[in-house]
């Protein structure tokens, strides 16, 4: 347990201590590793030159094309959120399905699926789905639990359908390419969606009573006036699609670039439907603007956290610990899985990933696992985050736009079922990987130089710290 | 600014009008963060249209993309700080009164966040200083100089070390007995 000293234990029970403290995240990382890196200076596990690396951390973040696109993805959620893209899908999409037991529900995931793999915010499509569906299955007698459940789960597609922001910074931290974490979760994502709409099948056929399908009177379009509605919603969205993510899997754009099209489209959108104004683009300019403030400064704190807890022998240690769970790569994988799964109660995904995933790096790669793969399923993995009750963001947002009829206890105990899911298809994940390598082309295992390349990227995101032996004699 | 009389003092009172003014300078910057959202996602749009359409591309204005991203989270900080939107691990903090919330963030923005932004601006400042020096320009060919950016690192964190002042004078403010000093907390969209 002590091999690489006591400070990096220390300093990960004052990381646990810290966090708690309740003070924003960003200022105790920074504080916790501000703290022990003067500890480490006097005991003389480093100089004051290794703490020089700082502003070249930040540096490097400042300066990083990739990061870029987490203003422009959310820009263009908040934008899209406000342009009535998703009404315009929900009615159209709903009065579709609507005749079927379930068919409310099939059409919120299907919904979702497409906000989902237009933009990479939950928050937009969980708002959106709630204040347009909920209020039609309260009134057809929908089973509350059901009803908020299928609408929160469905919003967190939008985590694994590229372009994903979680994907974006997971490929970030784990230094492989973003399209590569894209064509990856074509898999996963298939595989959610049909998840998801078995189990309201299943619901639909052993309950229909909590699914009910719509009267005839509800369904007020029919023919002409109801395909005209459906490709109302549809085409744009297509269009949306194609520009976001066509542009760059035919490598017209980077992920980046294509987030800076897409707000443009999702402006364009509005212009559309003539809800484009002054104050709504000021707010969604202002939104942006402090949403990546936040997230920026998370991995600001954990960077100053990370550089000295590397210095503290800290990756070393963690790696050591990690290494002894008996199992290989499988037993590695389920207790990743159990650990994040637990975390993800307390911490969100942005969270987790700029703290605990450059942790977990080195082992993975040491047990030759793709990183792709692992990517993956730690983005399924934290998608319940979004979920848990109480705290998990969509409840959250559903809670806040909900009619005063559903109550919160329904909220909670609804998304308990769609946790399982999400749990079933971790574990589909982990024992059929090729639902994830199959997309990527050959099985992409790095070699060792590219290995030792993203690994170099992600220590130093910009220039080495001075060299240093950091062994404790 | 009409500052209703409470406990405190003539001491409190001054302090307090220069934490208005710290936060009109922080809303000042936060309009500029909150401008550079829209115009690089412009500039990054019409880099990848142009160099597709007309096959022009340019290295200043692919450059000027990140520093502008970096303007957005370095200028926008302090206003995300005013606005209490930084993100907590609330499962404690939640459960507190209103006093343990406001002492929380006393000792938090005293031990925790001004030290953490004092480190940052001194060490910030050597690093722009080394750039400035030599007026560093980018490696690439018809590259922008990278002195200007490297500046807002520092500068960023002055800005949040004022409004961290600024929000230490609320807080004790607050604890005494100022009601328009809570400390009202959502967890930010996301």
């Amino acid at each position: 347990m002590l091999e690489y000293g006591y400070l990096a234990p220390a300093m990960f029970a004052g990381l646990v201590i810290f966090l708690l403290y309740g003070f924003p995240v960003a200022f105790s990382l920074s504080a916790l590793g501000l703290f022990f890196g003067v500890i480490a200076i006097e005991i003389g596990y480093f100089d004051f030159n290794f703490l020089q690396a700082m502003p070249y951390r930040v540096f490097g973040i400042m300066s990083n094309d990739l990061l870029l696109a987490i203003p422009f993805f959310t820009f263009m959620g908040v934008i899209l959120e406000k342009s009535g893209l998703a009404e315009d899908l929900l009615e159209g999409v709903g009065q579709a399905f609507g005749a079927v037991p379930g068919g409310l529900a099939y059409a919120v995931i299907f919904v979702g699926a497409i906000l989902g793999a237009i933009t990479g915010t939950v928050a937009a499509s969980v708002i959106a789905m709630g204040m347009i569906s909920l209020p039609v299955m309260l009134r057809y007698g929908y089973d509350m639990k059901i009803g908020t459940g299928v609408i929160a789960a469905s919003g967190t597609i939008t985590q694994v359908i590229p372009p994903s922001l979680v994907l974006i910074v997971l490929a970030d931290q784990l230094g492989v390419p973003v399209g590569e974490m894209y064509l990856g979760a074509i898999g996963p994502s298939v595989l959610q969606v049909a998840l998801f709409t078995l189990f309201i099948f299943l619901v639909a056929t052993f309950q229909p009573w909590k699914v009910p399908a719509l009267p005839p009177e509800a369904r007020t379009l029919h023919g002409w006036a109801l395909a005209s509605k459906v490709a109302w919603g549809m085409i744009p969205s297509l269009a949306l699609i194609f520009l976001v993510l066509g542009t760059m899997f035919m490598g017209l754009a980077t992920p980046t670039e294509a987030g800076a099209m897409g707000t443009v489209g999702a402006m364009l959108l509005a212009i559309a439907h003539r809800r484009f104004n002054t104050p709504l683009l000021w707010d969604a300019m202002d939104q942006t603007m402090r949403i990546s403030t936040m997230v920026l400064f998370i991995l600001i704190g954990a960077t100053v956290f990370s550089l000295v807890f590397q210095g503290v022998n800290g990756t070393k240690w963690i790696e050591h610990l990690l290494s002894a769970i008996p199992g290989g790569q499988i037993g590695f994988l389920i207790f990743v899985n159990l650990f994040i799964f637990f975390l993800a109660f307390f911490l969100d995904f942005f969270e987790i990933v700029f703290i605990v995933v450059p942790l977990l790096v080195p082992v993975a790669v040491g047990l030759d696992i793709n990183l792709v793969w692992f990517g993956l399923l730690l983005c399924v993995n934290m998608q319940t985050a979004f979920m848990h009750p109480p705290f998990g963001f969509a409840l959250f947002y559903l809670r806040g736009i909900a009619p005063p009829e559903v109550k919160s206890r329904d909220i909670y105990l609804g998304s308990i079922p769609w946790i399982g899911l999400q749990l079933i298809l971790v574990a589909i994940l982990i024992f059929w990987p090729e639902s994830v390598t199959y997309w990527i082309g050959e099985e992409v295992l790095l070699d060792d130089a590219a290995v030792q390349d993203a690994l170099d990227n992600l220590v130093v995101p910009d220039l080495a710290p001075p060299a240093l032996d950091l062994n404790l004699e | 600014m009409a500052v209703p009389t409470i406990p405190g003092g003539h001491a409190l009172q001054a302090l307090l009008r220069i934490a208005g003014y710290i936060d009109r300078v922080s809303w000042f910057f936060a309009c500029i963060a909150a401008g550079l959202v829209l115009v690089s996602a412009l500039i990054s749009a019409g880099n990848a249209l142009s160099r597709y359409a007309f096959d022009i591309s340019s290295n200043a204005w692919l450059e000027i993309q990140w520093q502008m991203f970096a303007g957005i989270f370095l200028l926008g900080a302090a206003q995300v700080l005013k606005l209490n939107e930084h993100v907590r691990v609330d499962i404690l903090y939640m459960g507190r009164s209103a006093r343990a919330k406001l002492w929380t963030d006393v000792f938090g923005l005293i031990f925790f966040l001004i030290p953490v932004c004092l480190m940052m601006v001194w060490m910030g400042e050597f690093f722009f200083q080394d750039s400035f020096e030599v007026m560093e320009i980018s490696a690439s060919a018809g590259g922008l100089p990278l002195w200007p950016v490297k500046a807002l690192l520092p500068f960023g964190f002055f800005l949040l070390l004022l409004q961290g002042f600024a929000e230490l004078i609320k807080r004790i403010a607050g604890l005494q007995g100022d009601a328009r000093f809570q400390t009202a907390y959502e967890k930010p969209l996301q």
